[in-house]
């Protein structure tokens, strides 16, 4: 396999992002980018099959627009990664900021700890491929999956009492589902979102994206393979019909 | 968008500027190049008894002659001098920077005045709104604001920001969208020792300014923080309120959240809700305070800008990114993203 690395200390993204798409024009197949310290749009626009390895914090948007490349941080991520991700995975081994996975249309994109507010806002789906996932080891903050029309999200909770304690969950979601590990308090729902029964035929749907994550984390997915999660979605087909009619 | 920075080290041990001008630079992105600064405090132990009027001038004749007569009716001018500056090839030295060093007197204030602090809060809303060409943009002890138009990196270099050592520092670069971008609206906004930074917009600017309005302070600066260091001030200082419970005013929890709580804190948060309605903020906003004895930071109630806290023993840091606060302590610990509306303290160690 072709690799290079890159110290991209005191770098400014711009150069970084230019030798990143050198590197992949080059034909290289593993970049590793070391000392990142908050160096925006990383991986955005990219295309192909390359994986980029991040040591350090990277800055905002990571992986926006990306379509195919996985990246894997090594370290904290910052707002929005997987903005508006197409295609290809991010594997953040820490904890990530808000809006995270803003406007996704595929791939996936799992955290191992905690996500801040409005994780998933947004994200949306085409067809059986074009499906957006975003899986949170930890826990999220408030509005997770906010005006969500597509994808999923999943929240495993792990090493907490209770995986969701902050409200606002699916506000406005018109589409999608997000799964939360355990129960989840009512009056955590936003407007507009419904819990719904979590069936074996669900768990056999998620099975496949539970064992990837942990894969990534190495986690023993027995733990995690049974019903014992709370799926919610919109509450009805068109839920906000009737939002700006007067009749 | 705009990018802030906090920094306090308990013990009052003292860091000079350069690493928080290195860290707010890394966010560069969040600003435009229309306002940067930084509040220190712990620069003038000399001066430490005497109040730092930093002030910018269009000129020194008719300006400061106004401003020193005003001092004058007060009280002594101990010190007083242009602030040292380096001229920027890429900023234009609009205002000349002044600092002086007053104490009001008893004699001038007796039968006028009892608190310091008033007679210094009445000059400085006297001079932004009375005397054309001059502006008071700092007005605690022993600590200053230095701000001006330009990126972060030039104003620290105009300022020579390296030379000052402060145990508290507030820093914010600007992204100026809704009201100009000019020397006296970039941050910090101060008002005795109270000075603050905001990334955001405060939507109910025009209720808070009125409510302030009614306590004789005047919103001059033509942009919205200015009304928040006023709101600390009167809430703070004149009805005493703990710092946690100036946040609880000014972000309080939504009446659905007051609903399930135990039955004493929701008739407390009730009460603050009723009492301060019209010192509520409303709109996007992250924000960091720095205060006689240690530093505040909290967001708004929805949480429409990012905060990330670091501790390392005495100190915290303070940012819109992390990894900022890296740049502040490469080995800084315990990151974490406080709630929205979430108050988080730091004061010295006696």
């Amino acid at each position: 396999m072709k690799s290079v690395r890159i110290d991209a200390r005191g770098m400014h993204y711009t150069p970084l992002n230019q030798k990143i798409r050198a590197a992949v024009a080059d034909g290289v197949e593993e970049i590793i980018l070391d000392n990142v310290l908050g160096q925006r749009f990383i991986g955005d626009g990219l295309r192909g099959n390359v994986r980029i390895i991040i040591n350090g914090v990277p800055g905002g948007d990571l992986g926006m627009f990306m379509s195919g490349p996985t990246c894997i941080v090594n370290g904290n991520a910052e707002h929005a990664p997987g903005n508006t991700m197409n295609k290809g995975m991010l594997v953040i081994h820490g904890s990530a900021g808000d809006a995270v996975a803003h406007s996704m249309r595929g791939g996936k994109v799992f955290i191992k700890n905690n996500i801040g507010y409005r994780g998933g806002i947004h994200m949306k789906q085409y067809d059986a491929d074009a499906r957006p996932t975003l899986v949170i080891g930890g826990t999220a903050h408030s509005f997770l999956g906010e005006y969500m029309a597509g994808g999923l999200v999943l929240v495993l909770g792990i090493g907490k009492e209770k995986a969701m304690t902050d409200r606002g969950i699916g506000s406005g979601i018109h589409g999608g589902e997000i799964i939360i590990r355990g129960d989840v308090d009512e009056h955590l729902l936003g407007v507009g979102a419904k819990k719904f029964k979590f069936t074996e035929a669900d768990l056999e749907r998620i099975a496949p994206i539970i064992k990837s994550f942990c894969e990534q984390f190495g986690y023993d997915p027995a733990e995690f393979l049974d019903t014992n999660y709370t799926k919610i979605g919109p509450a009805s087909s068109r839920p906000f019909a009737g939002k700006y009619v007067w009749e | 968008m705009c990018g802030i920075i906090g920094f306090i080290d308990r013990t009052k041990s003292r860091i000079d500027g350069s690493s928080i001008k290195a860290a707010l630079s890394l966010m560069n992105e969040r600003g435009s190049g229309y306002g940067a600064g930084y509040a220190a405090y712990g620069i003038y132990p000399e001066y430490a008894d005497y109040y730092a009027l930093h002030v910018f001038f269009d000129n020194l004749a008719k300006p400061k002659k106004k401003v020193d007569e005003i001092l004058q009716q007060w009280g002594e001018i101990v010190h007083q001098e242009e602030i040292p500056t380096t001229p920027q090839p890429n900023m234009q030295k609009v205002h000349i920077s002044w600092r002086y060093f007053f104490k009001p007197s008893e004699e001038l204030m007796a039968g006028r005045m009892t608190s310091e602090d008033d007679v210094v809060t009445y000059i400085v809303m006297e001079v932004n709104s009375n005397v054309k060409g001059a502006t008071i943009f700092s007005s605690g002890k022993n600590m200053g604001v230095f701000k001006a138009s330009g990126w972060a990196e030039e104003v620290a270099d105009f300022y020579r920001i390296q030379d000052y050592k402060g145990y508290i520092w507030l820093a914010h670069n600007r992204y100026p969208t809704n009201s100009p971008g000019w020397w006296g609206g970039a941050h910090p906004f101060n008002l005795l020792n109270w000075s603050v930074v905001h990334n955001g917009e405060i939507t109910s600017y025009g209720t808070n300014k009125r409510y302030v309005e009614e306590y004789g302070y005047k919103c001059t600066l033509f942009t919205d923080t200015e009304v928040v260091a006023y709101l600390f001030d009167l809430l703070g200082r004149q009805h005493e309120l703990s710092h946690e419970m100036i946040v609880r005013a000014l972000a309080p929890p939504f009446w659905e959240d007051i609903d399930q709580m135990p039955p004493k804190e929701a008739e407390l948060n009730k009460a603050i809700r009723l009492t301060y309605g019209p010192a509520l903020m409303n709109g996007p906003f992250a924000i960091v305070v720095g205060t006689d004895d240690g530093i505040v930071c909290f967001t708004d109630r929805i949480k429409l800008r990012p905060l990330v806290v670091g501790e390392n023993g005495n100190r915290l840091y303070i940012s819109s990114e992390e990894a900022a606060v890296r740049i502040l302590d490469p080995e800084v610990k315990n990151i974490h993203t406080p709630r929205a509306g979430e108050p988080i303290i730091a004061r010295f160690i006696e």
